[in-house]
């Protein structure tokens, strides 16, 4: 079970149009339980290899697998989206409801739960956070680190078997990274999270990958 | 329930949203067909009914009438004066004669605006626009203008602080606006630059709603159920629709 593959990347190519490529036949062996810190200087292309992991970008080449099975199309990652919850860098892309119960909603909505259950999962979600009574919270009231926990939080309801988190640290003060350690701790997830902070990958991460600007 | 103006849990805050967002259809199209003052007074009496049932805070919502109020100032200094050829003179400054069917009619305008406007803050502002949202497009209105009214209600402020920011930056490099093309240059910079970086989020925003499983399709976290406080309801807006009708007929 431990040597399960749950992501394999191999031989990854991707540039964006009129630009150097960013990612040169890139490789990554993603292991059950494996809590891999992701670094590299600015635009080496960290986000675009999440993106393309999401499906949310195209390569040019290359192969990527997730779950066992080959990911090509729009239409094999539609199913296993929400099986992998990305917190994207900047909360407020994510966060895009009024209140922080429809948003946390609002990936057990698309996933067809019923009401009561998803009500469930919100309070749940919201414990785990250590942000219970934020149910009806308006999301652009609240601070910067609320905003980032409740974008994990977004994520966690959607139940996934892996997090992937684009520098969740940036912009928040000690305190608050200390409260998402522990909600990476707790949620018994394996997690690839990019990051400059070394200390923090350090205390959170079980593997160190570093991107390495492509010089060709 | 943070969301709404008045947070609570009165008799309007139970009420089912959907019903709300009827009456106060109906309660707004009969008071602008008023005709009458003492039927205009009556609605604006229901209003504060509703207000009252409500529990609104006093303060907001004397506040929010405040701004309402100030357009009808117009109002009062052109109405009272445009009635000069067949009405019956009050007064007169100089040029200009007061009638009295012309103060007659600020005042039914008045009354008929405040009415239309503390039903609305009563009935919308106990609700959460979620709530509201998802009521709306329960009695019809599209997926997509209900997505669109929520998620602008979302990004409104996330462009506003971009908008601030970047106002700012302009100040601290000793941007002073003039009569200048340099200052419309800045000023058209700085909403493309709005522009693109709406256009960017929307497209992160994109992603992000479909890494949460999106396809296409808004669902709503919400689920109405119709109450017999909700006939409650019903009955007294009957009741003081019909107390309007008759009282402007007579």
């Amino acid at each position: 079970m431990s040597s399960k593959v749950l992501i394999e990347v191999a031989d990854l190519n991707f540039a964006y149009p009129d630009r150097p490529k960013v990612l040169n036949n890139f490789n990554l062996t993603w292991r059950a339980e494996e809590r891999i810190g992701l670094a590299g200087p600015n635009g080496v292309g960290k986000s675009t290899l999440l993106f393309l992991i999401m499906g949310l970008l195209k390569a040019q080449s290359g192969v990527i697998e997730i779950f066992g099975k080959q990911r090509r199309e729009e239409k094999d990652f539609q199913a296993i989206r929400p099986q992998m919850g990305f917190v994207f860098q900047d909360a407020n892309d994510q966060l895009f409801c009024p209140t922080v119960a429809d948003d946390l909603a609002f990936g057990p909505l698309n996933l067809g739960l019923g009401h009561d259950e998803i009500h469930r999962i919100v309070e749940r979600v919201l414990a785990r956070l250590g942000l219970m009574g934020f149910e009806h919270r308006v999301t652009y009231d609240l601070s910067g680190g609320e905003k980032k926990l409740v974008a994990i939080g977004s994520a966690l309801s959607l139940n996934p078997r892996l997090l992937i988190l684009d520098e969740p640290t940036a912009n928040l003060d000690p305190v608050t990274v200390a409260r998402l350690e522990g909600v990476l701790a707790e949620s018994g997830l394996p997690y690839l999270v990019v990051s400059h902070d070394h200390e923090f990958l350090d205390r959170v991460t079980t593997r160190r990958l570093e991107i390495r600007p492509n010089l060709s | 329930m943070t969301c709404d103006l008045h947070p609570g849990s009165s008799f309007l805050h139970q009420l089912d949203p959907r019903l709300k967002i009827v009456i106060v259809a109906i309660w707004s199209f009969l008071a602008a067909l008023i005709q009458t003052l003492p039927a205009a007074s009556f609605a604006l009496a229901g209003s504060l009914l509703f207000a009252l049932a409500g529990r609104l805070s006093p303060r907001e919502t004397l506040t929010r009438l405040v701004k309402v109020n100030a357009f009808l100032l117009v109002i009062w200094f052109l109405i009272p004066f445009s009635f000069s050829m067949p009405g019956r003179t009050v007064g007169s400054f100089g040029f200009f004669t007061v009638t009295a069917e012309g103060l007659q009619l600020a005042l039914l305008l008045t009354l008929k605006a405040n009415a239309v406007a503390l039903g609305a803050l009563a009935f919308f502002g106990t609700s959460s626009v979620t709530q509201l949202a998802a009521a709306a497009h329960r009695l019809g209105a599209s997926e997509k203008i209900t997505a669109i009214f929520l998620l602008m209600l979302r990004y409104f402020h996330v462009i506003r602080q971009e908008y601030v920011r970047l106002r700012l930056a302009m100040k601290v490099r000793a941007f002073r606006p003039t009569f200048s093309l340099h200052t419309y240059r800045s000023y058209a910079n700085l909403v493309g630059m709005l522009m693109v970086r709406s256009m960017d989020r929307a497209g992160r925003v994109h992603a992000a709603m479909l890494c949460r499983g999106y396809t296409g399709r808004f669902w709503f976290y919400d689920h109405f159920s119709f109450t017999r406080l909700d006939l409650a309801g019903v009955a007294l807006a009957i009741l003081l629709v019909a107390g309007v009708l008759v009282l402007n007929v007579i």
